[in-house]
């Protein structure tokens, strides 16, 4: 309105700039500059310019074994939750009656998925003698060292993520019951097969919802801790030692703020460089209707 | 129309039945793949959790020797000896704490995540461009980097071992996620109503008040509902912070049951277990339409 102060605006946004600039901005730059010093909650921090980091990258072989494998469970996690996702979203998209009974039932993972009482069950379910176990031997297989074994054991905890794909799941379903009709329609009457209509129609108008669940699930992936923590507690031989564990016990066991705020600088960069990576490509392969570029 | 006037006259007529009966089989198969293919992952994901609430019943020996739900001589032992836990505390002391934790958080996340959509989606000021992207990079701003100064912060101002470090960012806004969702939906709803007040003289504190919040109300459950929900599952926040067992959330307290009792009382951990699950699931199958209406309109991580 006319009358308005022109700073109105700004007191309902009070809380917001306070908590920015002290929750956020403050603790943002506070921790680049521990990043750079050395600092045990004793004394006050010494600045020590690049030791942490040359540290890091030079000495540290549990950062070595920790980064590789916060890399591996990324990279093997993210691509598989979101292929499976699209493709129960593609399977429940038609004309289903109960299509809302699954779509619930696929969710409800997703809502308990992150609590400790579900890694407290995972322990349970993948235990030598537990329940994946009992069914393996069951139908006649062999029973496997669930956390015995350093590639099962982090295989247990991309189960637990990819068991809560029903939230990147109902976003495709979302998208994919937005799609015009029309389209495949006239498809089919070029002569179009449902794989073909598929890559050419469905993925080419899904991929700013491709683009949005990829970014979303990576920096969750990247901060992976209630899973291996309580599951596998990291081990065995470090073998599920993501980062965020890492800088936990660097942090707030030993107490070494110095050398953990340079290490989660290090997976800040990293987890900024992809997600700048897949902004940039986006002008490539995602597609906005109404945009004239493509 | 037409094709009812083919089938009654042309004599291709039994052709094209014959091909619209395959058509009709073939849609059918595929029903039938799609529901047999739904029903079986739908199990597969489902059944951890039904084997969970069977076990919670089941003797110790038998968690380890049954993978069937039903248990073959129900007992309560592990609520009964579950519930008193191994501290001084019962299960309730820390289901209590929950609450007193959840409870406040959820109250300043809806008061001032409306506050400051309402002034982002209905207020022009010098500097909103900014605050907007920083209310977007904060949003993509992993907390594992803000954590450890944070930690600093709360110590010098002596909230240690209390909730106001779980409680305080929240108030402040500090889930960019909500505010973003509330924004969105702001921007979708007409301005008639609200320039309507305005003209008659009302203030835009009773304009929000009287007229957004009604509007906004859906989007408002959705946010109060997400955040109960990963409130109820936060463990690392707890862990950080809290340190007496008096003020534990049941989260941490299950984390001290596995490494007190589990070497042997595993009925006790899963029926605590079962009882921390409770009260997300029933809020969930009680709401369950703003989860979906939100995560799919919203955008929200899950």
């Amino acid at each position: 309105m006319s009358g308005d102060n022109r700073f109105l605006g700004l007191i309902y946004l009070s809380p917001f700039v306070i908590g920015l600039l002290v929750f956020t901005a403050l603790p943002f730059i506070a921790s680049l500059y521990l990043s750079f010093t050395n600092y045990n909650l004793m004394n006050e921090p010494v600045f020590t310019g690049l030791q942490n980091y040359i540290r890091l990258f030079t000495g540290d072989r549990t950062f070595r074994k920790s980064l590789w494998v916060t890399l591996v469970y990324v990279f093997t996690t993210v691509p598989l939750k979101l292929a499976f996702a699209l493709f129960m979203a593609v399977i429940l998209n038609y004309k289903l009656k109960f299509i809302n009974v699954f779509r619930t039932a696929y969710y409800v993972p997703s809502i308990l998925g992150g609590s400790i009482a579900i890694a407290v069950l995972w322990r349970y379910i993948f235990a030598d003698v537990g329940l994946v176990n009992m069914g393996l031997t069951t139908l006649g297989f062999e029973p496997v060292n669930w956390f015995g074994d350093p590639t099962n054991a982090l295989f247990t905890i991309t189960l637990l993520r990819l068991w809560q794909f029903g939230s990147a799941m109902v976003i495709f379903l979302a998208a994919l019951q937005s799609i015009d009709k029309t389209l495949y329609e006239a498809a089919s009457i070029d002569g179009a097969g449902k794989w073909t209509s598929f890559v050419y129609i469905t993925l080419p108008l899904i991929t700013p919802v491709i683009f949005f669940n990829l970014i979303m699930q990576m920096v969750q992936a990247f901060q992976e801790f209630n899973g291996p923590y309580i599951i596998t507690q990291g081990g065995p031989l470090k073998s599920t030692y993501l980062l965020p564990i890492y800088i936990y016990d660097e942090a707030f066991k030993r107490f070494d703020m110095g050398y953990a705020s340079a290490i989660a600088w290090v997976l800040f960069l990293i987890i900024m460089a992809l997600t700048l990576i897949a902004f940039w490509s986006s002008r490539h392969w995602v597609y906005y209707a109404g945009d004239k570029r493509s | 129309m037409t094709d009812h006037i083919l089938s009654q006259n042309s004599p291709a007529a039994h052709d094209i039945d014959i091909a619209r009966s395959r058509e009709t089989r073939r849609h059918r198969l595929n029903a039938v793949l799609r529901y047999a293919l739904l029903t079986a992952v739908g199990l597969l994901m489902l059944y951890p959790l039904i084997w969970l609430i069977g076990a919670s019943f089941k003797t110790n020996s038998e968690i380890f020797s049954n993978p069937g739900f039903w248990p073959e001589n129900p007992t309560l032992d592990g609520y009964i000896k579950g519930w008193k836990t191994s501290t001084p505390y019962s299960f309730g002391t820390f289901f209590l704490n929950t609450l007193w934790i959840v409870i406040p958080k959820v109250i300043g996340t809806a008061i001032s995540c409306t506050a400051v959509a309402y002034g982002f989606a209905r207020f022009d000021f010098p500097g909103k461009k900014i605050l907007f992207a920083a209310l977007i990079a904060t949003l993509l701003l992993p907390n594992v980097v803000t954590r450890i100064p944070q930690y600093l912060i709360f110590r010098d101002l002596g909230w240690l071992d209390s909730y106001l470090p779980l409680w305080v960012p929240s108030a402040l806004a500090g889930d960019a996620f909500f505010v973003f969702m509330l924004v969105q939906f702001l921007r979708a709803i007409p301005r008639d109503m609200e320039e309507a007040a305005r003209v008659d003289g009302a203030t835009t504190w009773q304009t929000l008040i009287f007229i957004v919040v009604p509007l906004l109300m859906p989007a408002l459950i959705s946010v109060c509902l997400f955040q109960f929900m990963w409130t109820m599952n936060d463990f690392l926040g707890p862990l950080i912070y809290i340190s007496s067992v008096d003020k534990y959330p049941i989260s941490l307290a299950l984390k001290l049951s596995i490494d007190t009792t589990e070497a042997f009382e595993w009925n006790r951990v899963l029926a605590m277990s079962v009882l921390s699950l409770a009260p997300a699931l029933a809020v969930f199958f009680l709401a369950q339409k703003y989860f979906i209406d939100g995560i799919s309109s919203g955008g929200i991580k899950g």
